[in-house]
């Protein structure tokens, strides 16, 4: 197990997801039995050292994520786990139908690593957003989606996933710089929430980088006397539906991801709410439906609302309009 | 067992099989992909009663010639024979594309064209890396080899050089939509297509059992993978099947069977 101190886990959240990410499967590699691909990005994905150091567990596919994704369903036949790695798009989308038979109908051991999703790639516009991919991956059925908060949570999702025997879905958002949920170690477990938060008025929601930012968002709202719970719901499926359930008493619920609200976070909250008949009202925030206009990390988020000012604001208006 | 007999013997094995096929087909009551089925009968044929050793590994890239691959399996034992009676009925493990169950024989679940061979590269290449002595073979059709996703594998069983892979490439030169030269027209360069990536390419026609026989024992070259182009007749064995695309996918009836079953016997 990768031990975690407050300084690593400050190092990990300054270098960021894709650094992380590395430096996690470069150290789970010494426990664990596993190959790692990528599609010609390995520099970019933090790859760099894993490939010196196990440069017989690491393969690149080239350009080519269709391929990437069968010749890890073959590498996994034997039951050794695969982490394929891209951009999210292309891992999710571009390779969708090889993921959907590989790893949906045969169920086998590869976990897709989806690099830079949501909006941080920035500047380099929508062709390598990750808006649907939680959404897409979430809708095949038996796979596993899990999005980590920050760079500790990351290091114990890779373990984590390391030992889970079936395919899942590792959503990454957010780049060097990330700001710090956890400085200590943390109880992480697939397919159970971890509660961050108390407050008596509002149940908030999120994952990926907008578990910080509802932790930013709910002490705005608590200098304005309105008490808001945060909740990190890491693994999008299989839900943590008993944690939502402690939040049927909240006034309203709310659900933040770097995503679109289409499909993701919001939406599995909402298909677990559907048939409960007392239930607060759900304000579901992420990327409404659209193609932001390209631009800065900030410029981005804060046109999708998703900055903890606009987050706090959104949410006093909706229990206002209650 | 000398070379002749052995031959003689696979050809009696590959009249048995298409003969499994189309009564596969009628007693299934709906339609059936027939034509890919009996193309590729010989390259089936051989690879399992002749070439493949224990533990060697065949996927079916072209999932929609499952009469053959079912054919294969309960010819030489590796499925109870009487699983082909439930073939495309409720419950039954055997649908018209493969689903895995490597217990009897199923490797992966195909039918999505342009995967399978993928999948292959994986498993030829965990042989290199683990030191598994096994063999992988897998089989694509010509129409299937449209898709861009077999030309990925193909460059990568190249670049990681895969003598431990063989492709057959079922090449009847045609499709879902008729002659593939009215669909996208280059079944004629797959050979080359494959040359050029540097693979060892024997071609050959693909319905002469001897042919395919010896291309699958020719001397695989050293850190090249092998591909077969085996040209061959789409619905091949029957006449009013042969090259008629109305046999892709179709129904067949107890009169047709009852002719199909007396040409196959008054064969050779």
């Amino acid at each position: 197990m990768i031990g975690i101190t407050k300084a690593k886990a400050r190092l990990w959240s300054r270098l960021g997801a894709r650094a992380t990410l590395g430096q996690a499967l470069l150290e789970a590699a010494r426990e664990h039995d596993f190959y790692v691909m990528s599609a010609d990005l390995a520099q970019s994905s933090g790859l760099g050292r894993f490939k010196g150091e196990f440069p017989e567990r690491f393969m690149n596919a080239g350009i080519a994520e269709q391929n990437m994704i069968g010749m890890a369903a073959g590498l996994a036949k034997d039951g050794t786990c695969v982490f394929a790695t891209s951009f999210s798009p292309f891992v999710t989308m571009r390779a969708c139908e090889q993921v959907r038979m590989n790893m949906g109908y045969m169920q086998l051991n590869i976990k897709t690593v989806g690099l830079g999703s949501g909006l941080i790639m920035a500047q380099l516009g929508n062709s390598h957003f990750g808006i649907e991919d939680a959404a897409v991956m979430r809708a095949i059925p038996g796979m596993t989606v899990v999005c980590p908060a920050d760079g500790a949570e990351i290091v114990r999702c890779v373990e984590a996933l390391c030992e889970y025997d079936k395919p899942a879905y590792l959503r990454l958002t957010g780049g060097p710089g990330l700001p710090v949920v956890y400085e200590e170690d943390m109880d992480f477990r697939i397919g159970k929430a971890i509660p961050l938060r108390e407050g008596k008025d509002i149940g908030i929601i999120a994952c990926g980088t907008m578990v910080h930012s509802a932790l930013a968002a709910a002490g705005l709202l608590s200098a304005k006397g309105i008490e808001a719970s945060v909740t990190d719901m890491h693994t999008l499926k299989p839900l943590d539906g008993e944690a939502v359930d402690t939040l049927l008493d909240k006034k309203l619920i709310v659900t933040v991801e770097e995503a679109s609200i289409i499909g993701g976070l919001g939406s599995a909250v909402a298909e677990h709410l559907a048939a409960k008949k007392h239930k607060p009202p759900q304000l579901m925030l992420g990327i409404r439906d659209c193609f932001p206009h390209a631009g800065s990390y900030e410029y981005l988020l804060d046109q999708c609302g998703l900055t903890a000012e606009k987050i706090a604001g959104d949410i006093e208006a909706a229990l206002a309009a209650l | 067992m000398d070379k002749q007999e052995r031959i003689k013997a696979l050809k009696a094995h590959a009249k048995h099989m298409r003969e499994v096929s189309l009564r596969m087909a009628n007693r299934s009551g709906g339609n059936a992909h027939l034509g890919g089925g009996l193309s590729e009968i010989e390259a089936l044929a051989a690879l399992y009663g002749a070439v493949m050793e224990k533990g060697d590994k065949f996927i079916l890239s072209k999932g929609h010639g499952v009469l053959g691959l079912y054919a294969a399996l309960a010819e030489f034992g590796v499925m109870e024979e009487s699983l082909l009676d439930t073939f495309l009925q409720d419950g039954s493990d055997l649908i018209a594309h493969p689903v895995m169950k490597p217990e009897i024989g199923l490797e992966a679940s195909s039918g999505s064209l342009g995967q399978g061979i993928s999948m292959a590269v994986g498993l030829a290449l965990a042989a290199k890396k683990k030191g598994y002595t096994y063999q992988t073979y897998v089989l694509c059709g010509n129409g299937e080899a449209n898709e861009g996703s077999v030309w990925e594998a193909c460059m990568a069983a190249v670049s990681y050089g895969l003598d431990n892979f063989t492709l057959f490439l079922d090449n009847n030169h045609m499709q879902s939509d008729g002659d593939s030269s009215g669909v996208l027209n280059v079944s004629g360069k797959y050979t080359g297509m494959l040359a050029a990536l540097g693979f060892q390419v024997l071609e050959i026609d693909g319905n002469d059992m001897e042919q395919v026989y010896d291309a699958y024992m020719a001397l695989h070259e050293a850190g090249k993978p092998k591909a077969i182009v085996g040209n061959t007749v789409k619905g091949k064995g029957v006449a009013f099947m042969e090259n008629n695309n109305d046999w892709h996918h179709n129904r067949l009836t107890a009169e047709q069977l009852a002719a199909a079953l007396a040409e196959l016997e008054a064969a050779e």
